[in-house]
């Protein structure tokens, strides 16, 4: 992300979500669907710059389909998608490679260039977008590697040697490696072991702290939801059905909301989060 | 809307300062931060009044020269984008490439020659297991899988005839246009209708038919069983119980066994319509005179003698398909340098076994 002196909200402590500017992500009746199957129908929703939104739903609900359309993979049937004030159906050629230099994507498998090693992979957007010298694009990659919490060793690796969890950094370091503004994550957590899976949250909470980014995240995982999201969005019944801290959404009436949140996994996750909670105010 | 990066080195006596100016971020730092590294003494001060953006490609370069990355009061950020960018990583480059000289020259081609060896093993463990699946299903025929065999035989054999019809239609005709214009030198052009019938039927037609199965079949059973190995199917079918080589090599195996002769048939009934079709057009022979005299003068052990070759052709091509299939593992290179290796082996044996064929009739006195 890049910080702008005229923009407080980057260097304030925990920038909150900027309801006064455009939002960052604004989807406006958005319809999307596979020959006679709708998947979402008249769907809207909107992400705020410098927050980090979950998205929740059931299997099948269309959280890839939404992302893949967010993302310009997909167009939509109908509605307007509008990324970082560009429309992303309609964008022109130029408009949208400037989009794409400013948004990084994680996803679900990491999808790393098989015949590249990590480094190269991580370095790729640098010598595609930019004209760094190439002992600066390598020394960078690896320093990219670091933070996510790679050995530079691993940058020599291919990613068929690469475990689950070193691949998902790797990813992650490549989505991050033009400092993007805005962060789409596929499953982030999915397929890790717990104490992975934490410090990769604590990993996307600093990064969003000091980078000033907003995250676009569908998961799964009730501890990250918990842990790391602002808001979080639910899609179900083809549309967004609520939006909202999840202590709100705790409150929602709707069938599925309430066994996501109030079955015995969403309480003992929001256990989890209410202890963490009180052991660090006693700490302070 | 942004401006390049640049910096500029001042002198006070409280120490040397450097002041930054344009964006410092990834896409407008271009060499600058090479320069920075080159230009800016260690531990000199920052002055960010006319710096833009920053991100953390500016807080590397920063950190890489040695310069204090603190912005100070009026900008916090360089000193927290620099704490979490942390120490500068120098690139690691152990194992990056590979050693060049002579000495490598000779790894490599050991390498080489043991890889050839581990072939030629791994290729005979193949046959002797498709040898032993073979023989336990000729003891249980119940045990093929029927649906699978027919939808290969469809995609491997029927989908394939329009081309290998087309394709020998035209070799015929070639052939046809040859004889010909050779033969009318001798005044002997009416042989055309010989060298068509024994070209078509000895030789072109099995051999273009294999040809392009090779091409068409060979490469997607090696894409598909090699695709199906990097998803670990092929492992899932295992801890399942089910014999992979039953399940996937042994259905094409025989779906390629059966269609071929079939193919070799059409490929020699087209071949023959070409050199017919030219005979009657360019040396005026009438079909009916055409067909009479390859009747009397051909003869079905032509027919019989290539269409003998169609299937151990065929038990090639599905055997390198399949076998190079199953050899992927790992990456998506590998997919591609192996699906290569069996359209290529298989054309190459083809043609080495055509060879032996035409040997061996020649010793019969065939």
């Amino acid at each position: 992300m890049i910080m702008d002196p005229a923009d407080d909200s980057a260097t304030s402590d925990r920038p909150l979500p900027d309801r006064g500017v455009d939002p960052v992500i604004r989807v406006e009746n958005l319809t999307s669907s596979y020959g006679d199957t709708v998947v979402h129908q008249g769907l809207n929703l909107e992400v705020h710059k410098g927050e980090i939104l979950g998205l929740v739903g059931g299997s099948g609900a269309g959280k890839s389909v939404l992302l893949n359309t967010l993302i310009g993979l997909r167009a939509p049937q109908a509605g307007r998608v509008e990324v970082l004030g560009v429309d992303v159906d309609h964008a022109t050629g130029a408009e949208r490679e400037t989009l794409e230099r400013r948004w990084g994507v994680l996803f679900q498998s990491g999808a790393l260039f098989s015949s590249l090693t990590v480094r190269e992979n991580v370095a790729a957007p640098m010598h595609e977008h930019t004209s760094l010298s190439s002992k600066t694009i390598d020394q960078l990659a690896d320093t990219k590697l670091a933070m996510v919490g790679l050995e530079p060793r691993a940058g020599n690796l291919h990613p068929a040697e690469l475990s689950g969890g070193m691949r998902k950094r790797a990813g992650l370091a490549r989505a991050i490696a033009l400092d993007p503004e805005l962060l789409f994550l596929d499953e982030p957590t999915a397929g890790l072991d717990p104490i992975s899976a934490e410090a990769f949250d604590t990993l996307i909470r600093n990064l969003s702290d000091v980078l000033g980014l907003t995250v676009f995240m569908i998961t799964h995982d009730l501890d990250s939801l918990y842990a790391l999201c602002d808001r979080v969005a639910v899609i179900a019944d083809k549309r967004i059905v609520a939006v909202g801290p999840i202590p709100e959404l705790e409150r929602s009436d709707h069938p599925w909301i309430k066994d996501y949140f109030l079955g015995p996994r969403g309480r003992a996750a929001a256990e989890t989060a209410d202890r963490v909670e009180a052991d660090s105010e006693e700490r302070s | 809307m942004s401006q390049p990066a640049a910096f500029e080195v001042r002198r006070s006596p409280s120490g040397a300062v450097v002041a930054l100016s344009g964006d410092w971020t990834a896409q407008n730092l271009g060499r600058t931060g090479d320069r920075l590294r080159r230009d800016a003494p260690k531990g000199a001060a920052l002055d960010v009044s006319a710096l833009g953006r920053f991100d953390t490609a500016g807080a590397f370069v920063l950190l890489r020269a040695g310069v204090a990355a603190d912005g100070g009061e009026a900008r916090p950020d360089i000193g927290r984008l620099a704490a979490l960018v942390g120490r500068p990583v120098e690139t690691d480059e152990r194992g990056a490439g590979k050693p060049r000289s002579a000495y490598a020259m000779l790894v490599r081609s050991g390498q080489n020659i043991e890889n050839i060896g581990s072939d030629i093993y791994q290729t005979m463990a193949f046959i002797g297991r498709l040898i032993s699946t073979i023989a336990r299903l000729a003891a249980n025929p119940a045990r093929l899988r029927v649906a699978p065999t027919v939808a290969l035989m469809e995609r491997a054999g029927l989908d394939a005839l329009p081309i290998i019809a087309a394709t020998n239609f035209f070799i015929g005709a070639t052939v046809g246009f040859l004889g010909a214009n050779l033969l009318a030198q001798f005044g002997a052009s009416v042989f055309t209708v010989e060298l068509i019938g024994v070209a078509s039927l000895r030789e072109f037609g099995v051999l273009i038919t294999a040809v392009l199965l090779a091409g068409r079949s060979a490469s997607s059973f090696a894409a598909e069983l090699g695709a199906m190995k990097m998803n670990q199917e092929v492992d899932a079918m295992q801890v399942m119980g089910v014999d992979p080589f039953e399940a996937l090599v042994l259905p094409r195996f025989i779906a390629l066994l059966t269609m071929m002769p079939l193919l070799t048939f059409v490929a020699m009934v087209a071949s023959i319509a070409g050199g017919m079709l030219v005979s009657w057009w360019v040396l005026d022979l009438s079909p009916s005179f055409f067909l009479q005299r390859m009747l009397a003068n051909v003869g079905p052990e032509h027919f019989w003698l290539g269409i003998v070759k169609a299937p151990f052709l065929a038990i090639v091509i599905a055997a390198i398909g399949c076998r190079q299939g199953l050899e992927v593992g790992g990456d998506v290179e590998q997919l591609g340098r192996r699906v290569t290796i069996a359209v290529v082996q298989s054309i190459f044996s083809i043609i080495v076994i055509d060879a032996v064929f035409a040997l061996i009739f020649m010793e019969l006195n065939l």
